[in-house]
């Protein structure tokens, strides 16, 4: 019986390890793609082009990275979209937490009705945008400026729906004694509220920065100019000339995946629990 | 009570009233200010553009000189006349089916086998949900390398002596390129999602199903699926709506092309709308688009009621 009992557990153990190891051969493979960039960014363009195909180079050529950020432009377009990202994200986070707090602390007429709205607008196809927007912007004198990026992308409704979700969960009780005391509304979002809404913040400006980071047909349309290309338009640029130096735009597209890479590893437990919250928001 | 005392009870509430309704006044003007940055932006970016974009969409505006209203007659252009826009109809509900069935399938598969394991499952689920984070046109062009003619794809395929002629400049093929391209970029965000789901299953659900005799087999299809079914359904719609809009691989990857094999509805409104400065008959395509999202949306609502189960 004993014999039979260590039978089994060694063979449920031995499945076990089967079962890790196909899924790593799995996540392995999935994961070639990543290695095919950085091999192909540290070698010289003719490797890259070279019949038959290499897995890796004859010769490393690491300074392809520092050569592709100052010969090529990718340290200006890397400049460009970190500060398209970083101030679409800084107001995205501004106006929300203001409209957040409105919509979950404040009583107006229509309040319901305005939000309803606000959600309603998360449906709009952006595709379905860019062209009257186009038309603001060159209006507006806009077309081929940072402000013309940032300032159409910078007002979504999803950040005020969610940050007003977290305030709701704050109990009322910490701000009424504050009120009693004679703060302002203002005062009491700026040092009581955001202080304890962080988690949601981060999370709000985490999804923005990405997206925006990411972001392409927008910034290609109101970027005229080569110079104020962010990194995905850069990484475009560079198809339609004669010899392409891939090894350059491989290393370039290695920068642009950067900073997501790094974000997804890092704050993996804060990506998952949203995830998760979306699950069980699906789940009811 | 005496007359007086009503008079003065009386005389209290109203004031009262007077004080309630001056507060909620002032309570008002501070939720304007507080919501005037985002009604001002939403405004001018969000509300005036949807309008504009449905009014463009009768007109013949290419940008320079006076629009003219047509009515519906950029409709009926795309519906009759234009050449195009059935294969950019076509391509475009290729796309979304073949990428949303294999999509599910393959998120679904991974999720549950994440969550088989004892070890790991964070680092699998970050594994798979890593393209998601990066920028779809820096994919595809890593992918357009590999799919390059003589590069490492058609030198896989010749070591299996199958040869392909230059896959992204095949008829067939390259949309199928691009569904691939568009799998290894999004399937992380529903597995992890999925996984999520599958993660607040109840173990003790399982395990009674276990005790009674349930095969693994039975207890995926009855149990787990079942309850994960309302986030399967979530899934399926964002899903659904993101992949009618797809743009990003197809400007990379093919343009479109060849012929108009992958144009789709996406790419239409960029080529129609800033290459041939047609925006009046590109905001009409956009409008389909828009169009089709909901249709496509209130069908998936209607068929939740056959297979999603919500538990209340």
């Amino acid at each position: 019986m004993t014999t039979r009992s260590k039978a089994a557990a060694r063979r449920a153990l031995v499945l076990d390890i089967l079962n890790h190891g196909a899924l790593a051969l799995v996540a392995l493979l999935f994961l070639f793609p990543f290695f095919w960039m950085v091999s192909n960014a540290v070698r010289s363009n003719a490797e890259v082009l070279a019949i038959p195909v290499r897995l890796l180079p004859s010769v490393f050529e690491w300074d392809n990275f520092a050569k592709a950020w100052t010969e090529q432009p990718f340290g200006r377009f890397f400049f460009n979209s970190f500060v398209i990202a970083t101030s679409v994200t800084a107001i995205t986070v501004v106006v929300s937490c203001l409209s957040g707090y409105a919509f979950a602390r404040l009583r107006f007429p229509g309040r319901d009705l305005l939000l309803m709205g606000y959600l309603g607008t998360l449906m709009v196809p952006g595709i379905m945008l860019i062209i009257p927007l186009y038309l603001i912007i060159n209006s507006l004198g806009m077309v081929n400026t940072f402000q013309g990026v940032i300032l159409p992308v910078a007002f979504g409704t999803f950040g005020s729906f969610l940050l007003r979700q977290f305030f709701l969960s704050i109990p009322n009780e910490l701000e009424e004694a504050a009120r009693v005391d004679g703060a302002s509304r203002l005062r009491i979002l700026v040092s009581i509220i955001v202080p304890l809404s962080m988690p949601a913040i981060g999370l709000l400006s985490l999804f923005t920065f990405i997206a925006q980071w990411n972001n392409f047909l927008w910034p290609l349309i109101v970027m005229t100019g080569a110079e104020n290309a962010t990194l995905p338009v850069g990484l475009t640029l560079f198809q339609t000339q004669q010899s392409t130096a891939w090894n350059y735009i491989m290393a370039g597209a290695t920068l642009s995946m950067l900073p997501g890479i790094i974000l997804a590893i890092l704050l993996q437990k804060l990506i998952y629990n949203s995830i998760a919250l979306n699950a069980g928001l699906g789940g009811r | 009570m005496t007359i007086a005392q009503e008079t003065a009870a009386s005389t209290a509430s109203a004031a009262t009233t007077r004080r309630r309704s001056r507060l909620d006044a002032r309570e008002g003007r501070t939720a304007l200010f507080f919501l005037l940055p985002s009604l001002i932006g939403v405004t001018l970016f969000l509300v005036v553009p949807i309008v504009a974009s449905l009014v463009l969409s009768f007109t013949n505006w290419k940008l320079l000189g006076k629009p003219q209203f047509l009515g519906f007659a950029n409709y009926v252009r795309l519906f009759t006349a234009d050449p195009q826009f059935w294969t950019i109809l076509r391509n475009t509900l290729f796309f979304t089916a073949e990428y949303l069935v294999l999509n599910l399938v393959i998120s679904v598969g991974l999720a549950v086998w994440i969550s088989s394991l004892k070890m790991g499952q964070r680092w699998f689920r970050v594994i798979f949900f890593l393209p998601t984070f990066t920028p779809t046109i820096a994919v595809a062009i890593v992918w357009m390398l590999i799919f390059a003619p003589d590069g490492l794809f058609d030198t896989m395929m010749r070591a299996l002596s199958w040869t392909v002629p230059g896959v992204l400049t095949d008829q067939t093929l390259a949309m199928q390129a691009v569904v691939v391209v568009s799998l290894w970029a999004g399937v992380g965000y529903n597995t992890v999602l999925f996984n999520a789901a599958l993660d607040m299953v109840p173990a003790s659900y399982l395990e009674a199903a276990r005790i009674d005799g349930a095969t693994a087999w039975d207890r995926f299809w009855r149990i787990r699926l079942p309850l994960i079914s309302p986030t399967l359904f979530f899934g399926t719609v964002m899903t659904a709506i993101t992949s009618l809009q797809v743009f990003d691989q197809i400007y990379v990857m093919t343009r479109g092309g060849p012929g108009s094999a992958t144009a789709t509805l996406g790419y239409a409104v960029y080529q129609k709308g800033f290459q041939a400065f047609q925006m009046g008959y590109a905001s009409s395509i956009a409008w389909v688009m828009f169009a089709l999202i909901m249709a496509l949306t209130a069908m998936q609502f209607w068929l939740q009621r056959k297979w999603v189960h919500y538990d209340n």
